[in-house]
């Protein structure tokens, strides 16, 4: 075999072994989705049902909460930045960073401080290679986020917005994640959690002007909204977390079919340069051999002469 | 007045019951409180403890609730909990165990958790 032949049929070999594995990862992705999808519907009814009690409380009484209240200036906001683990998911992590980059921008112009809040590896991987600050950072969970790990991720968050601005406390959150809207199409964006503006909320829990009943709170309504908002906080974050998740494993999919249908062409190209160099070569064994048989009888047929 | 009140029973993470019932009893931070049809809209804290739904074919299912609110509103009556297992759902010796392990790290809110599943176990 010749050197060319060579060359192409080892190259044939390793790309076919990529693609093997590329759909391999395609298909372990497309399952991971399917599965996310499932765990994002099942987290709905209690997101919806809060969502529904934080409107009763915020428009049933006149109670004035830390956490549905602007401040007046606001000092410091944190910015909570959901990424994945791993990459090989095509432009998913460097939106999300974008989107939170641009946000940053935003509050900073504003004249805010910006505390950042990290999950997952990718994301901080970027702020520390740019020796940014994070406040705090989460990761190991990505892929499969629980109700435990949104809590994690919360505490804090809730824990800075009830502090003081002076001690270091946050007067706003920001939320930055990527929202799975189809298949298809996955859009990285950016979402005030708190102050809560009870009007968007309301909007959401009851979109047909439907009046809510008059509530009774019990003990208090102080005390329903002081349990109320952690648990509205951590719901988010735990829906954010999801469809963070859930537009990963797309994105995955994704890319690994287009790298598998890259790695496709390649073989068939590869194939028919392999093909080509294999006739040349047999185009020439056969002129080499006419040409020295050529030569042979000329050389036997001077010698008889 | 409807006879029955449609229970949707609510984990952070799935649906965990949801039916027709006449009866509702659920421990609101403030004490016991029982939900039958037409009660006035409410919308309460719950402790952690066992929560009591008579379904309206004459059953009884017991769940426990770990934190959580209670809202109620035109016969709809929504128990939200980070935590909630049906009766049926509790390992009783698991949760014996678990039980033994948290009275001997001296962890209350494990003990305390433990304690209620228990309850709501026997109760079945």
């Amino acid at each position: 075999m010749g050197a060319q032949l060579r060359v192409y049929k080892r190259r044939i070999r390793s790309v076919t072994a990529t693609k093997k594995i590329t759909k391999a990862m395609e298909m372990i992705a497309a399952s991971r989705v399917v599965k996310a999808q499932r765990k994002v519907a099942a987290s709905s009814p209690y997101a919806t049902e809060l969502t529904r009690a934080v409107t009763a409380v915020g428009t049933g009484s006149n109670t004035k909460h830390a956490l549905t209240t602007q401040a007046e200036t606001v000092v410091r906001s944190a910015v909570l930045l959901l990424t994945s683990d791993r990459g090989l998911a095509g432009a998913f992590n460097s939106n999300a960073i974008k989107a939170a980059e641009q946000l940053t921008a935003r509050l900073e112009a504003e004249g805010k401080q910006v505390d950042t809040y990290i999950v997952g590896r990718r994301g901080l991987a970027h702020y520390n290679f740019r020796e940014r600050k994070v406040a705090e950072s989460w990761s190991g969970f990505t892929d499969e986020p629980t109700y435990a790990d949104a809590k994690k991720v919360a505490a804090p968050l809730i824990e800075a917005i009830e502090k003081e601005t002076a001690d270091g406390g946050v007067d706003e959150i920001h939320i930055v994640f990527t929202e799975f809207v189809s298949m298809m199409t996955q859009t990285a964006l950016d979402d005030r959690l708190l102050p809560l503006s009870l009007d968007e909320v309301a909007k959401e829990s009851a979109p047909k002007g439907e009046i809510l009943p008059l509530y009774d709170f019990e003990p208090s309504a102080e005390d329903v909204l002081d349990a109320l908002l952690p648990r509205y906080v951590e719901s988010r974050v735990y829906n954010a977390l999801l469809q963070s998740a859930a537009s990963k494993h797309a994105a995955t999919r994704r890319a690994m079919k287009s790298a598998t249908d890259n790695a496709g062409e390649l073989i068939e190209t590869l194939s028919r340069l392999a093909n080509a160099a294999r006739q040349a070569e047999i185009t020439q064994e056969i002129s080499e051999i006419v040409g020295g048989s050529a030569a042979l009888a000329d050389a036997t047929a001077g010698s008889d002469r | 007045m409807a006879a029955e009140l449609h229970v949707a029973l609510v984990a952070a993470d799935r649906e965990v019951w949801s039916g027709e019932a006449t009866l509702v009893v659920a421990r609101t931070t403030s004490g016991d409180i029982g939900v039958m049809p037409g009660h006035q809209p409410l919308l309460g804290v719950l402790e952690s403890g066992p929560v009591t739904i008579r379904t309206s074919d004459g059953g009884t299912v017991v769940a426990a609730v770990h934190g959580g609110f209670i809202s109620f509103a035109d016969d709809k009556l929504s128990l939200l909990a980070e935590i909630a297992e049906l009766s049926d759902e509790i390992d009783v010796q698991r949760v014996e165990r678990e039980l033994e392990r948290a009275k001997a790290e001296g962890d209350a809110a494990a003990e305390r958790r433990a304690d209620v599943r228990l309850r709501a176990a026997a109760s079945r």
